[in-house]
């Protein structure tokens, strides 16, 4: 099960050399990869239904903990959603991106973003799916922002990076304190993350006392991934995207993550008060305010934005509900939008691409000409709309069905159902007739039928919408039952019907599902007419949350841009005194107490002269180089210091000490010198005021050094590591110079790291020095700039 | 730049100075010594040769982009922990190929102390070419 994700990983590295060499065809040969996870899935099955698909790998052994994959009935199901419709929008985005430079690295951001999805519905251990669950936020932050040209994509992409990244910290966070909730409960740290194992305690679980503030952590993680209001603006946003990318994020994946991990949860969480009154509140809100909005749009891509967020709400609702038709309903509905959005967003592309334009009032009469695009544009928006016998049809009843056995406020559910259903039938008119029917509209481009990578898609979706209408039978037996058995926790049958019932609650359903498509035909003729009707719902969406982000956004960069003044100066001086002034306050009361417990050293024995001599020398060094009126001089003075302190290491035999220490003033020195070179030959004394700030911080940096020079020299350290090294040195590494032994053989890991630090010092100067001087030839290298920017 | 005296001297101690830094970089095991010492002392030999020949006539001594110095001695340094993993021991683990007369043993530790060598020497010449860069 793992491979699958794995095999789509190594198909992202290997893509962008695939697609060179295979030109055109590449779209249809890397299809292969989520096909055979699809098919892999489908062979599977019987393995999934009966619950024995799992897999274990070790993780932190030392821990006890593991990581557990499940491929239970809502992974499986989800599982064949994303490769099926993921096949399929590969070779769409093959003829849609056809000729881009960068589509190889198109399909690679795409196949991270797949095997992340994949890789999140099989996670049974919490934390590897919210790892897969930050990768979908990351590769779709490169998806969405792939035309990484127009300031607008850039905006867009960082937008749901921010907004899906944001709540996926609040998600990290619940998920915490859920494991915490299950080790306060008796389970073992390996069990307490692991979906399968909490269910079994849902009871214990949501009474304990940290329930509602994880509760509430969790849910902002997956209504901010799932767009729910106040969080929905990050997706219409993210149209700015390639169409291709609209069309997987917003049909199957992405935005349905979050109501994935609703359900994954669904049988530990739900239930209580606080779940029905939050979840089916925000969900139904959210599937008004869609609806509503979706009709006051122009832009093809906007109306499918919008009745996105509209059957996410939806969704959400549903789970908020959580009686046994809701679940039903959740994943009858589920599917049918993932099949008929898919297929309506590579409608909208095709009109795209080839005429242009997105307006839907500047298009018009292009089915003699797009026939096929417009054959399954009409299938997949009659199902959209809910009009039999669509798969849409069969899940909308259900859902009307779970609205109108609701235990508490059917009536006001019912009445947002309809309203919201009745503007999706507006907007999927809106969608499938005005820009095909009616009298022909001269677009930008003279359009002809898209090439067939482009229509395959949507009419296989679109016919797959139409099948499963007519026989919903298949559905019910396998991937329905399954999936909402798994969200129940125990075994739920399916009974989707094309047909209807004849008692009063059937009647009832029927009479509303019908309402609602022909008070849908009433509002798309008053759509059609012209822009003026919906002017004031344009409107709605620049107000509200948006608002609030760009605001929050523009404060962001202004806190940023102020504290990099303040702190950020660009003067050595500023620098150095910030960073010895905040040692001396950070480590001054520790240096204080630490003597004041342990003691200072004191000298042992009597002095003798040349260590006096020594001292004084380091100590004038250090006067002069501070008194020196001339630069040079205070170079001189501090060297002086510097070989005063190599002489004392080599006094008391540190000899490699010694000659490091040697060799480093002398190497300082020359490079202060050559420093001195550059600067400005007039020395712009610091004023009286900034002098004395300078003495008392340079006075208290050097106090707490001397302190804590003091105070270490009292600790005793354990003898048997100096011994462990005196002893082994010679035999194990040998070596006779322990000093260099534990340098490059004992402790090498540490001498890397430090070698790394100096070479990336040495870049760093060198490129500050290269900006310096401007764009001058560098041997072996082009291009300075460049260089220095790259570090 | 154009010291008469110092370019007499320079050219010896600079030859000098290279050479004992290598002897520094091989005795390291076992008197005091090893890569960092040594290759500050063969920066400063360079250095040494800038300031009396001026850094163009130092970087064609040279012949090697102090660049790429520090690039293979990072490789050195990292790659000579490698072996051991081949072995199934820890990254890092010492290997021993055998004893050379006046150096000791050697083996992945001596590959790693090069390593050190060329990164320090790098390191030294990449900031001394970069700041003498404008007196050309």
């Amino acid at each position: 099960m793992l491979w699958t994700v794995l095999g789509l990983f190594g198909l992202a590295a290997v893509s962008p050399w695939a697609t060179r060499r295979l030109g055109d065809a590449a779209g249809w040969v890397l299809a292969l990869g989520p096909a055979a996870v699809f098919v892999y899935w489908l062979v599977n099955w019987p393995a999934v239904a009966a619950g024995e698909l799992n897999q274990t790998l070790p993780w932190a052994e030392s821990l006890g903990v593991e990581l557990a994959f499940r491929g239970d009935g809502l992974a499986g199901a989800m599982s064949l959603l994303v490769s099926g419709i993921g096949a399929l929008i590969v070779v769409y985005a093959g003829g849609y991106l056809r000729g881009n430079p960068r589509l190889g690295l198109f399909f690679a951001y795409l196949f991270v973003f797949m095997g992340a999805m994949l890789g999140m519905v099989v996670s049974d251990h919490l934390i590897a799916l919210f790892v897969f669950w930050e990768m979908t936020s990351v590769s779709s932050y490169l998806l969405i922002g792939f035309n990484h040209g127009k300031p607008d994509n850039r905006d867009a992409a960082l937008k749901a990076l921010l907004v899906t990244g944001g709540g996926g910290l609040a998600l990290l966070a619940g998920l915490v304190l859920l494991g915490s909730i299950g080790v306060s409960l008796g389970l073992l740290l390996n069990e307490a993350l692991r979906v399968s194992v909490l269910v079994e305690h849902a009871g214990a679980i949501q009474g304990h006392a940290l329930f509602p503030a994880m509760l509430v952590l969790v849910l902002i993680g997956c209504f901010t991934k799932s767009a729910q209001f106040p969080f929905h603006f990050w997706l219409p946003a993210a149209m700015a995207g390639p169409t291709p990318v609209s069309a997987y994020l917003h049909s199957a994946t992405m935005v349905k993550a979050g109501v994935f991990l609703l359900a994954r949860l669904h049988p530990a969480l739900a239930g209580g008060t606080l779940w029905v009154a939050v979840v089916t509140t925000v969900g139904a809100v959210t599937m008004l305010l869609g609806a509503v909005m979706a009709v006051g749009q122009r832009d093809l891509k906007g109306i499918l934005a919008y009745t996105t967020i509209s059957v996410l709400g939806t969704l959400v609702m549903l789970l908020g509900l959580g009686t046994d038709t809701a679940i039903k309903a959740m994943v009858a509905f589920l599917f049918a939008h993932g099949l008929y959005k898919a297929a309506l967003f590579m409608v909208a592309g095709n009109v795209d691409h080839e005429t242009g334009t997105r307006d839907v009032m500047a298009l018009g009469g292009l089915r003699s000409l797009m026939p096929l695009t417009a054959a399954a544009g009409l299938v997949a928006a009659l199902s959209m709309a809910g009009a039999p016998p669509m798969f849409g049809y069969v899940s909308k009843k259900v859902m009307l069905e779970a609205q109108v056995g609701a235990p508490t406020l059917a009536w006001l559910l019912t009445a947002a159902a309809v309203v919201a259903n009745l503007c999706m039938v507006g907007a999927a008119l809106l969608l499938a007739l005005r820009p095909f029917w009616g009298a022909y509209r001269e677009p930008p481009r003279k359009p002809h039928e898209a090439p067939r990578s482009m229509t395959f898609g949507p009419l296989l979706l679109a016919a797959l919408g139409l099948l499963v209408g007519l026989l919903p039978g298949g559905f019910n037996a396998t991937l329905g039952g399954a999936m909402a058995s798994s969200i129940r926790g125990e075994p739920l049958a399916m009974k989707l019907k094309l047909m209807f019932g004849l008692d009063a609650k059937s009647l009832l359903i029927v009479a509303l599902s019908f309402g609602a498509l022909g008070l849908g035909y009433v509002l798309y003729r008053r759509l059609r007419g012209g822009p003026e009707f919906p002017a004031g719902l344009q409107g709605l969406g620049r107000y509200g949350p948006d608002r609030g982000y760009g605001r929050a956004m523009a404060g962001l960069m202004g806190l940023a841009k102020w504290q990099t003044r303040v702190v950020q100066s660009g003067y050595l001086r500023r620098y150095v005194l910030l960073v010895v002034g905040v040692v001396a306050l950070a480590a001054g009361p520790l240096a204080v107490a630490a003597v004041r417990g342990g003691g200072a050293a004191t000298i042992a024995g009597p002095l003798r002269v040349h260590e006096v001599v020594l001292a004084l020398l380091v100590m004038a060094g250090a006067v002069y180089g501070v008194m020196a009126r001339s630069r040079l001089a205070a170079v001189i003075g501090i060297g002086g210091s510097g070989i005063g302190l190599a002489v004392i290491f080599a006094v008391y035999g540190a000899v490699d000490l010694a000659i490091t220490q040697l060799m480093v003033e002398t190497l300082v020195v020359v490079i202060l010198v050559l420093v001195l070179l550059r600067l400005p030959g007039a020395v712009r004394a610091s004023g009286r005021l900034a002098r004395g700030r300078d003495l008392l911080v340079a006075a208290a940096g050097g106090s707490v050094v001397t302190l804590l020079v003091l105070a270490s020299a009292t600790v005793e350290l354990p003898a048997a590591v100096s011994s462990y090294y005196l002893n082994t040195a010679s035999p194990a590494a040998f070596g006779r110079n322990v000093v260099n032994v534990i340098l490059v053989d004992f402790r090498a890991l540490d001498t890397l790291g430090e070698i790394v630090v100096v070479a990336v010092a040495g870049v760093g100067v060198a490129s500050l020095v290269w900006r310096g001087a401007g764009r001058r030839a560098r041997p072996g290298i082009e291009d300075p700039q460049r260089s220095g920017e790259a570090v | 730049m154009n010291a008469l005296v110092l370019q007499t001297t320079a050219r010896l101690v600079v030859l000098l100075l290279v050479v004992f830094s290598v002897l520094v970089l091989l005795r390291g095991h076992n008197e005091p010594g090893g890569g960092f010492i040594g290759g500050l002392l063969c920066g400063l030999a360079f250095a040494t040769h800038a300031l009396s020949f001026g850094v163009r006539a130092t970087r064609r001594l040279m012949r090697i982009d102090p660049l790429r110095l520090l690039g293979v001695g990072l490789i050195l340094a990292a790659g000579s922990g490698l072996p051991a993993m081949f072995r199934g021991q820890a990254f890092m683990t010492g290997q021993w190929l055998g004893s050379v007369p006046g150096i000791g043993k050697v083996g992945s530790v001596l590959v790693f102390d090069v390593g050190v060598y060329l990164v320090v020497l790098g390191a030294a010449m990449l900031i001394l070419t970069g700041l003498m860069g404008e007196e050309d």
